[in-house]
């Protein structure tokens, strides 16, 4: 896609200036504090809380005209809130888009982190619904508040034991809590736990949450170990599968139901990884000679 | 052949032209114009321009012909609308003692100075449903009195003046501003005030509901409401005094909460306060009901864990934009998520029928 | 460099500042990289790294202390017509500038609470030197190691150990501008 004008009617990237300011020094201190969540003034956006106006408004402060931004979904990019906010940015900040995780500079993500590894110079984005990864074990933000404060991390390790006690493993499969360099303990956003160990990253990550006003960062290379127990070690997950399209073992799957006769098949949820592999000539089980 | 699932953009586009389709309805009806919504559907116009926390009828009224009558959307509409306008500078606090009032009731005086005037009300008709109103007919024109000239005084000043009634701070501190701040809990009573007032009507009036069937009970009565319009004032620096603006028409509710005194301080009344943009009276008592239920640690009241007492409660779930956002965003795929739990308690089936098979053998 | 109130500011706010930023975001995701910005000039000694800041990060919100040396009457005029900051004294600000001797005590600066690290000071230290030479650095955002030519390294180690309270750092130079946030670990070689 080429670069174009953005819409004259808007200011660059929709946010007003002193907005803008205001979201920047929160990610400032963000990345200064790693894993602490930054209270900020968050905005009413064209787009419902709940869909992404955190991330948005980081995206927002982040890009520059030069910038080529990519936005997914569940990992594809055609899905339709994804291709909603990219249609946003195109809008109001006239920004070269890419569906290629290797050629965007800022990506914003709902749910997963891209298979390619990321590099320096890249910012990735989550949108965050709840960033508080006490928050179901005590609602109140006065008392979490404290606790992160204290460092008193007791109640969440609780939880997970009394998971193992009762499922004999932690039931939690997404949105699974880390330590971010040995202090805080940070919502990584509902990503399945699979991409846990990707946020030890060389691209910078930034982390939105618009309706709950709050901002948080993992720099670059920094330590973010996911809780568990010695005798109950983490697991990244996925289907125990090879992806039916480009036959890929070790990508996070998606699993699709094709027949009313319980035929399934298995494919990437990284669509653009997807793509990629079969245009390099991989295939899957359920590859035609066709497809790519 | 199985392909990705592609044309979420086509699809989008075909939605909201269908969305645009639907919103004029038999285009063989004539069309709604703005001013018939902003005079015919005025208190849908004032609740959409009180909690899209901006006085402007036309603004409202574009916005509830757009929203398809849906007036949470149309608020939204406004919120998102109100966000991108610049900040020019602050009014001064509006006067409401000097409001030109239309309506003005007191339920605990029988008269008082101003009189009792119950304006253009609801209250007091029978609902029954009227079939005239199905057919057009003539404006119907209403009977005029005098106006009157001189500013109508506060119920609450009068017991204000024998000390019946708590005296509230006065304060010149600028009150904090929960659209350019993030919200910090405990909040004060200024901040509990902006979220009560731009506050769901419904979420609002279910908590004032709530403290009257027995949660956090405050024996309310209502002290004063008055409807009517208010001057603006700005002081304008290098002219070097206020000038007015405009006008603004406000709802005020002022309740008077029975209050038991303790050893050391005589019994006496305290208030709760609700001050909503337009006429929303509904709205502006169940404000005053809930300011003076979530006012119980400043008056030494027994937090008795009524829902109606629980500030962090009660801010963090009144404001229908953030609710309805996330309530709605369930919608949206989280097939990544359900992948990651299906898999967990497959593995999880797995493991226990593998420990059942291993304990009947 | 001017001394009229009126010139040197961003002359496509929007735009300039973008830019700005995401250097002012490398820089502090990977202390001790150096980073070149571009589009303020103001009245001396302000360099334009540290008026480029300025314009990106600091408004009507932000409390400013000017150290001696940058408390200058042309100053003051430069920032009240592009930044309107209100100017305080160290303890009240959330950005002070200045060169680091003129900047101390370093501990008179907010560095946040328990429950708010982040309501802390940002420094704008103006440098004759940067230069990726002299203290080692290690810890987030830094993959092996860095070096960067920091005035000491008793007071920065002091402000690490506070983690997760303390100050964050720019460094300024001419038109370069490189960060220390208060996780990074400096050892002097």
């Amino acid at each position: 896609m080429t670069a174009m004008q953005h819409d004259p009617a808007y200011n660059f990237a929709y946010l007003d200036e002193q907005t803008k300011r205001m979201i920047r020094r929160a990610l400032l201190k963000a990345l200064a504090i790693p894993g602490y969540q930054v209270p900020f003034a968050s905005r009413e956006m064209p787009m419902p809380y709940g869909w992404g106006t955190g991330g948005v408004q980081v995206t927002a402060a982040c890009l520059t005209p030069e910038d080529r931004l990519k936005v997914i979904d569940q990992g594809a990019d055609d899905t339709t809130n994804a291709v909603s906010i990219r249609k946003f940015f195109e809008r109001t900040a006239g920004v070269e888009t890419t569906e290629h995780t290797v050629q965007a500079s800022v990506i914003q993500t709902r749910h997963r982190i891209p298979e390619a590894p990321l590099t320096e110079g890249q910012i990735l984005v989550y949108q965050v619904p709840i960033p508080e990864p006490l928050r179901f074990l005590e609602p109140r933000e006065t008392e979490t508040r404290k606790m992160h404060a204290l460092e008193e991390y007791g109640l969440i390790y609780v939880k997970l034991y009394e998971d193992i006690a009762h499922n004999g493993a932690i039931s939690t499969a997404y949105a699974y809590p880390v330590k971010v360099e040995g202090r805080y303990v940070m919502d990584p956003s509902p990503i399945p736990k699979f991409d846990n160990p990707k946020l030890e990253s060389a691209a910078i990550q930034l982390f939105g949450a618009g309706r709950e006003q709050r901002i948080y960062a993992i720099p670059p290379y920094t330590q973010v170990v996911s809780l568990d127990f010695e005798d109950h070690p983490f697991e990244p997950s996925k289907a125990d599968h090879d992806c039916d399209l480009c036959g890929c073992g070790t990508s996070y799957l998606d699993e699709v139901i094709t027949d009313d006769a319980g035929g399934r098949m298995f494919v990437c949820s990284d669509t653009d990884f997807c793509a990629a592999r079969q245009a390099e000539g991989h295939r899957g089980r359920l590859s035609g000679e066709d497809a790519a | 052949m199985y392909v990705a699932v592609k044309g979420g953009e086509r699809a989008i586009d075909a939605a909201h032209e269908w969305l645009a389709e639907e919103r004029r309805g038999d285009p063989k009806v004539p069309e709604l114009s703005l001013a018939q919504i902003r005079e015919q559907m005025s208190l849908a116009v004032n609740r959409v321009m009180a909690e899209g926390s901006l006085y402007d009828p036309d603004l409202a009224a574009l916005a509830i012909k757009q929203a398809r009558g849906d007036l949470i959307e149309a608020i939204f509409l406004i919120r998102a609308y109100r966000t991108t306008l610049p900040r020019i500078g602050h009014s001064r606090p509006v006067e409401t003692s000097d409001m030109r009032c239309d309506r003005r009731i007191s339920a605990t005086f029988k008269d008082a100075p101003g009189g009792q005037v119950l304006g253009p009300t609801f209250d007091y008709t029978h609902r029954l449903l009227d079939f005239e109103l199905a057919a057009e007919g003539a404006a119907p024109v209403a009977q005029t009195g005098e106006p009157q000239q001189a500013s109508t005084p506060r119920i609450t000043d009068f017991l204000n003046r024998d000390g019946l009634i708590q005296d509230e701070a006065h304060g010149d501190a600028t009150p904090p501003d929960m659209t350019r701040q993030p919200m910090e809990y405990p909040a004060d009573r200024p901040l509990r005030l902006q979220a009560l007032t731009r506050g769901d009507e419904g979420f609002v009036l279910g908590m004032a509901y709530s403290t009257q069937r027995g949660y956090g009970r405050n024996h309310p009565f209502v002290g004063e409401l008055r409807i009517g319009a208010v001057e603006v004032e700005m002081e304008i620096p290098e002219l070097g005094f206020d000038i007015c603006i405009g006008e603004v028409t406000l709802t005020e509710c002022e309740t008077v909460n029975q209050f038991m005194g303790s050893k050391t301080e005589p019994a006496q009344f305290t208030r709760g306060y609700g001050l909503v943009f337009g006429q929303t009276e509904r709205k502006a008592i169940s404000m005053a009901l809930v300011d003076r239920a979530l006012r119980w640690q400043e008056l030494g009241e027994e937090n008795v864990g009524a829902p109606a007492q629980d500030e962090e409660f009660v801010l963090a779930h009144s404001d229908n934009i953030q609710a309805t956002g996330f309530l709605e965003h369930i919608k949206l795929p989280h097939y990544v998520d359900f992948q990651s739990e299906l898999e967990l308690v497959r593995k999880m089936r797995r493991g226990a029928q593998g420990s059942m098979k291993e304990a009947a053998e | 460099m001017r001394d009229d109130a009126l010139s040197g500011g961003f002359a496509d706010t929007p735009v300039e500042a973008a830019r700005a930023f995401r250097a002012a975001l490398e820089a502090m995701a990977r202390p001790g990289s150096i980073h070149a910005v571009s589009g303020a000039a103001a009245p001396e000694p302000l360099s334009v790294a540290a008026a480029v800041l300025l314009l990106t990060l600091c408004d009507r919100e932000t409390p400013l202390y000017l150290a001696p040396g940058h408390d200058t009457e042309a100053l003051r005029n430069w920032l009240a017509f592009h930044v309107g900051a209100p100017l305080v004294g160290p303890r009240e600000a959330m950005f002070a500038i200045g060169g680091w001797d003129a900047l101390a005590p370093h501990d008179a600066y907010a560095i946040g609470t328990a429950e708010y690290p982040d309501r802390s000071v940002t420094l704008i230290v103006e440098r004759t030197e940067l230069s990726n030479a002299g203290t080692r650095l290690t810890g987030p955002g830094i993959e092996t190691e860095a070096h960067l030519s920091l005035p000491e390294t008793e007071a920065f180690q002091r402000n690490a150990r506070r983690f997760p309270l303390g100050w964050d750092c720019y460094f300024t130079c001419g038109d370069r501008l490189a960060a220390l946030p208060r996780t990074t670990r400096t050892e002097a070689l």
